[in-house]
């Protein structure tokens, strides 16, 4: 009746596992609860789980985020204290525990933190900056967010019942077949980033249409801000290479569950096939998160500096090229497989190609800022450390793209240090910066700047102190994944980086600090203008909090800039532009077919690791009914009347005209 | 978010829409409604939006069976004493297989011109005809895999026959999904007519079964001709 | 416990790390090589890193030193909010990057044939043959032409080049000597090959590199370079005790089981290696099987569950 699940998958003999299953769900509860009291759930169904809204999906997307990322932190302070306990010594994570707890920090941070999070900001940022009103297929995007929410709830089920993989955040077979990982944590992994992931193939279709084909008049390709170009090439590198993921795990999976033998020991599997095809996908996957950061910073360098971004148009072409470049490099992830001199070389060579695309990206971020008027806002602090320290990661990278160095450093903690330089750098500080710099236009007001700034020293002190040790234990010959030191060479490092996730740990509590103190102090950082930044594209022309049509007229482009524009002319006329005659706006209606999708895909991916069969065959018919009934529905959109867009419309305009006789009274 | 969109966007009566209520968000006579989207114009209209994106998709479709594509190159050797294609595959099966379904793409194209005519009667009825010959495709390969499976060749015998079957297995997974959606659309269209959306969803249908054709045109090619010769 | 050469100091940061672990040569680690190939793989990451240091240091400084020079309050520095393209900056901007990568890529190219890891070590000495076969959760080293095997510990003579030939019994490892050099994968049913030369005497760390399990982090194993009439005194000694490793000895070998004390075989049975990698020898069991067959060893066993009850420890003479 109920597969393989019975009472022993509970954890009641480890202690660690059920406490923090417990923390988490008193938590819960509690949230839930105090929804319940508060009578916030018709509110919380009508206007969040249900909604279709890119900006709410972005904010839900974001929340999710960084609930993750805590998750995965909490991981990341267990594999640093472990290793500094554990020299010469048990420690106090077993092997079959330590093992789950790092396969789980790289799982939750590559695809339920920083996927979710730059989708979360491409979802808020692009169709307003695109200046349209929502992305191409609203309902879809819901599915999306809900898909990706079930991948990250099955993985934190597998906290408390049974147990997670146990082979790293990527399954190398043969590993990862049932001989040598019985249990359900692979299994655990499969579904959770199989349904994730045909949500995030969802996102890429979703948003590469919204680019290609939706954009406010006069918008051609060339005049579109960089953040959409680098969203434009994220996305596409989803749609071409997700599929490759899906498919890879798909072979693991009928390896699993129907004794196939695509990656086994016996029968002519080929376990070198998974590492290729798996890495087909990982390197274009480290290029799909930071890409949409680097279009941020690009963002954030020309608002900053108060001057367009430098170079765009060679901008444009670095993206593209590292967009395609990307797809050529996987093989450098085993140059230590013995592929022979000519495979390696011809990769090495591939792989620091890609550098001058990046390289190309930095000398225009810094001739942006050449003949600027600097402001060191949180943004431009997160975005200034991200290039100084990503430029060593960067170099570090090449360094491992040589495959002699390779030879002695693949799988090291100088590996480790290297790629945390470059995500941490590339993608969490951007999220980071876009987190601060689009705050005021999500929710109507700033967060608050002292705050920020120390959130920003304290995480970088951390990390600089966290990593640059690891570098160096890295060139001491130390492998990752240790569950215990016995090289007395080795201990001062990993002291040092234990030390450092304190510091870290403090960072963390400085932003969540800067959450809580902005939201409780909002009347005081409000912005009123829409316009916090002195920005310069569309986003920041219509109201903050946007209304749900975002544009009441859809804005006329003629340039790269086209709010700066905008302002400049309004500067000089005195006032903003007429706009008296506004016309009625279809919107898509919200819709609860997301949110029951997740519930379906949860019930088949549980009933699938568990082998409970008819759970699973309930879980497909309820899906395949939801698509009907969505499917059947014969109003899509609702209508909001033009005096209804006038009156919204009107206030902005007041509050923009109020904005513009202060600055009068000003100079 | 805010109090204000949040209030608004619930207080706002979901009006019905008296003209082109299947163009969402793009307001109502922008003059653009034929826009292609490159940036003229504004926005594309839906159909034109729909159409791309399913596209889209199709693609990453097609990058997914390649990948099984490619699995089944490294693993066609490797058959591990057992069976291999050339004993295995009956060309003359397969070749029923590929008529059935290059005809029901044919018939399809029919369902679409009765559809651009407003044909009610001659829509159902082609679209059944494709259901039909894509069901008897469907019986066929099942036959196969179930006769390899009686002659111990099933996936669990080599990695050849693993890679064989996930990737047909995968097209055939297709075809029956497709078969469902089919099956769905024409109870839809029935019930509601030649609606936007309909028309929409029937030529998005259109381009998923010819995308099934043109992946069952490699398979034929790479797995079974070049199965059966070497 | 390998003893290694000298302790190093704690590093404050990456920098000093470096500078102090290339500066000082006593690291203890890949950047304290004692063969032909660590050297030769850390000639080339020096390289690499001085290649790269001379534009990024320059860009770092420049970085810095615009972002500080154009700050909103410095009232002297030019506003030029029209600066947006220069086709001759643009220029430079591709191109410095680009020879950067055009230097490296040389490199590249030249390391990646000078340190192939299939490509013989020049020597006046033939090469030593060792097989390697990477067991759940230790090393099993077989000397084809002495005949004698070893779990987790590798003797080799200094001074003269060793050929291993690769495999796994089961899951993918990675063998790795960090002061000898190149590391490489072994795979089941694959056969991986790699030269690697000891130039000094001395005991040296070894490891698995690549996660394989619950027993990963207790896979290590020493190595001891030793001289030439040490090794042979080693392997005659080896020849007198020890037990002896046929296919069913391998088997029981072949179960799971962690932290193994070194062990020896006086005597393998030729082509044990090419059965393994040919796969005729079944795969290394998993721990379901390991754990319905005898002796039963889960992941809080007994270190010394899993060793062969007629291996003995091997006491090589240091060389006189």
């Amino acid at each position: 009746m109920l597969g393989k699940l019975d009472w022993s998958a509970i954890p009641f003999d480890q202690p660690i596992p059920l406490g923090a299953a417990l923390v988490v769900f008193l938590a819960a509860a509690a949230v839930l609860g105090w929804i319940s009291v508060k009578g916030y759930w018709p509110y919380l169904w009508s206007e969040w789980l249900t909604s279709v809204d890119h900006k709410r999906i972005g904010v839900m997307y974001i929340v999710l985020a960084m609930l993750m990322l805590l998750r995965g932190f909490i991981d990341a302070i267990m594999m640093r204290t472990q290793q500094v306990l554990a020299i010469h010594g048990p420690g106090y994570l077993p092997p079959e525990h330590y093992d789950q707890i790092f396969s789980a920090h790289g799982t939750i941070m590559i695809f339920f933190a920083a996927m979710p999070f730059m989708i979360g900001l491409m979802n808020f940022v692009v169709p307003l900056q695109l200046g349209i009103r929502d992305v191409a297929f609203p309902t879809l995007n819901s599915v999306s967010f809900w898909l990706t929410a079930t991948g990250a709830l099955l993985v934190n089920i597998s906290l408390v019942v049974g147990e997670f993989a146990r082979t790293g955040w990527l399954p190398y077979a043969p590993l990862s077949e049932t001989t040598y990982s019985p249990g359900v944590g692979v299994d655990y992994y499969l579904w959770s980033i199989q349904i994730s992931g045909v949500g995030t193939l969802l996102t890429g279709v979703n948003l590469v249409t919204t680019i290609l084909k939706m954009r406010a008049p006069g918008m051609g390709y060339l005049r579109m801000p960089m953040f959409c170009w680098t969203s434009l090439a994220s996305n596409l590198l989803i749609v071409a290479a997700f599929p490759i993921l899906t498919a890879t795990l798909a072979m693991l999976t009928l390896d699993r569950y129907l004794g196939f033998h695509f990656f086994t020991n016996e029968a002519g599997g080929n376990q070198m096939m998974f590492v290729n095809l798996i890495w087909a996908w990982g390197h274009p996957e480290v290029y799909i998160l930071v890409l949409p950061a680097f279009g941020l910073y690009s963002e954030i360098f020309a608002t900053f500096s108060s001057k367009p971004l430098f170079g765009y148009r060679s901008m444009v072409a670095a993206t593209l090229f590292i967009c395609i470049v990307s797809f050529m490099v996987w093989l450098h992830h085993f140059f230590t497989m013995g592929a022979g001199a000519d495979v390696n070389a011809a990769f090495g060579i591939a792989t620091s190609v890609i550098a001058v695309g990046t390289g190309v990206k930095v000398y225009n971020w810094l001739f942006t800022m050449y003949g600027g008027r600097v402001r060191f806002d949180t943004p431009m602090l997160w975005a200034l450390g991200f290039v100084t320290t990503f430029t060593i990661g960067g170099m570090t990278g090449v360094l491992l793209a040589v495959p002699p160095a390779d030879f002695m450093l693949h799988n090291s903690l100088f590996l480790v240090a290297h790629f945390h330089n470059v995500i941490i750098s590339g993608v969490l500080f951007g999220a980071f910066a876009g987190f601060t710099y689009w705050f005021p236009k999500a929710f109507g007001f700033r967060l608050h700047e002292g705050w920020g700034k120390a959130a920003f020293w304290v995480t970088l002190a951390g990390y600089i102190l966290v990593f640059a040790p690891l570098y160096a234990v890295g060139l001491l010959g130390m492998t990752r994944r240790l569950q215990h030191i016995d090289m007395d060479i080795w201990a001062p490092y990993l002291k040092v980086a234990a030390f450092g996730i304190l510091v870290m740990i403090a960072g963390a509590a400085c932003q969540i600090t800067q959450l809580v103190v902005s939201i409780r102090r909002r009347e005081e950082l409000r912005d009123e203008t829409g316009d916090p930044w002195d920005g310069r594209s569309l986003e920041w022309s219509t109201a903050s909090p946007p209304p749900v049509f975002n544009y009441a007229r859809l804005p006329q482009v003629e340039n790269e800039e086209p709010y700066w524009t905008i302002k400049q002319r309004a500067l000089e006329e005195q006032g903003p532009a007429d706009e008296d005659s506004y016309e009625p706006i279809e919107m898509p209606r919200n819709s609860p077919t997301g949110f029951v999708t997740a519930f379906f895909s949860t019930l088949i991916g549980f009933a699938l690791i568990w082998h409970i069969w008819w759970l699973a065959i309930v879980g497909f018919i309820g899906a395949y009914a939801t698509f009907v009934v969505f499917a059947w529905r014969d109003h899509g959109d609702y209508e909001i009347p033009p005096d209804e867009v006038a009156r919204i419309d009107g206030e902005r305009k007041a509050a923009q005209l109020a904005w513009l006789r202060r600055r009068e009274r000003v100079t | 978010m805010s109090d204000a969109t949040g209030a608004f966007s619930s207080d706002i009566a979901a009006g019905s829409a008296t003209s082109d209520a299947y163009r969402p968000g793009h307001g109502h006579g922008n003059a653009h409604g034929w826009a292609t989207g490159h940036g003229q114009g504004g926005p594309a209209s839906k159909f034109v939006t729909v159409a791309y994106g399913f596209w889209i998709f199709l693609l990453s479709d097609i990058i997914m069976f390649s990948a099984f594509f490619a699995a089944y190159a490294v693993l066609a050797k490797a058959t591990a004493g057992g069976p291999t294609g050339k004993e295995l595959f009956d060309l003359t099966r397969v070749a029923v297989q590929t008529g059935l379904l290059l005809t029901s793409s044919f018939t399809g194209g029919l369902a679409t011109l009765a559809t651009q005519r407003r044909s009610m009667a001659g829509t159902q009825f082609w679209l059944l005809v494709t259901g039909l010959l894509g069901a008897a495709f469907l019986f066929l390969e099942v036959q196969e895999f179930a006769a390899m499976a009686a002659e111990q060749a099933g996936p669990s015998r080599s990695a050849f026959l693993s890679a064989f079957f996930a990737l047909v297995g995968c097209h055939g997974t297709h075809v029956g999904l497709g078969l469902l959606w089919l099956g769905t659309m024409m109870a839809q269209l029935w019930v509601k007519g030649f609606r936007p959306e309909i028309l929409r969803r029937l030529h998005c249908f259109g381009l998923f079964w010819h995308a099934l054709d043109i992946i069952w045109v490699a398979i034929f090619t790479l797995v079974y001709l070049l199965g059966a010769s070497s | 416990m390998p003893v290694l050469p000298c302790k190093s100091r704690p590093a404050r940061s990456f920098f000093w790390a470096l500078a102090a672990a290339s500066l000082s040569g006593c690291a203890g680690g890949v950047l304290d090589p004692q063969g032909p190939i660590g050297a030769g793989n850390r000639t080339i990451l020096l390289n690499s890193l001085a290649v790269m240091l001379v534009i990024v240091i320059p860009t770092l400084v420049a970085l810095l030193a615009f972002a500080w020079k154009f700050r909103a309050s410095n009232s002297k520095a030019r506003y030029d909010p029209e600066f947006t393209y220069s086709g001759r900056i643009e220029l430079i901007v591709w191109s410095i990057p680009t020879l950067t990568i055009l230097f490296l890529g040389g490199l590249i190219y030249y390391g990646s044939h000078q340190l192939d890891p299939r490509r013989p070590i020049a020597s006046s000495r033939p090469p030593l043959e060792i097989q390697v076969v990477a067991l759940d959760w230790k090393w099993l080293f077989l000397y084809p032409e002495q005949g004698v095997g070893t779990v987790n510990q590798l003797v080799i003579p200094a001074g003269v080049p060793v050929h291993f030939k690769l495999t796994s019994a089961s899951v993918m490892n990675t063998f790795f000597v960090p002061q000898l050099g190149s590391m490489i994968y072994v795979m089941n049913g694959m056969q991986t090959e790699l030269h690697l030369q000891a130039d000094r005497e001395g005991d040296y760390f070894g490891q698995s590199a690549h996660f394989s399990g619950d027993g990963f982090s207790d896979m290590n194993f020493r190595v001891r370079a030793v001289s030439a009439e040490a090794f042979s005194i080693w392997v005659s000694s080896m020849h007198g005790g020890g037990g002896v490793l046929n296919a069913d000895a391998y088997q029981d070998l072949a179960r799971q089981s962690i932290k193994v004390p070194p062990a020896s075989f006086g005597h393998v049975q030729p082509g044990l290696f090419d059965a393994v990698v040919r796969q005729t020898l079944p795969r290394g069991p998993g721990p379901t099987e390991t754990a319905a067959g005898e002796p039963h060893v889960g992941p809080k066993a007994q270190p010394a569950a899993g060793a062969p009850a007629m291996a003995h420890q091997p006491q090589p003479e240091e060389g006189e």
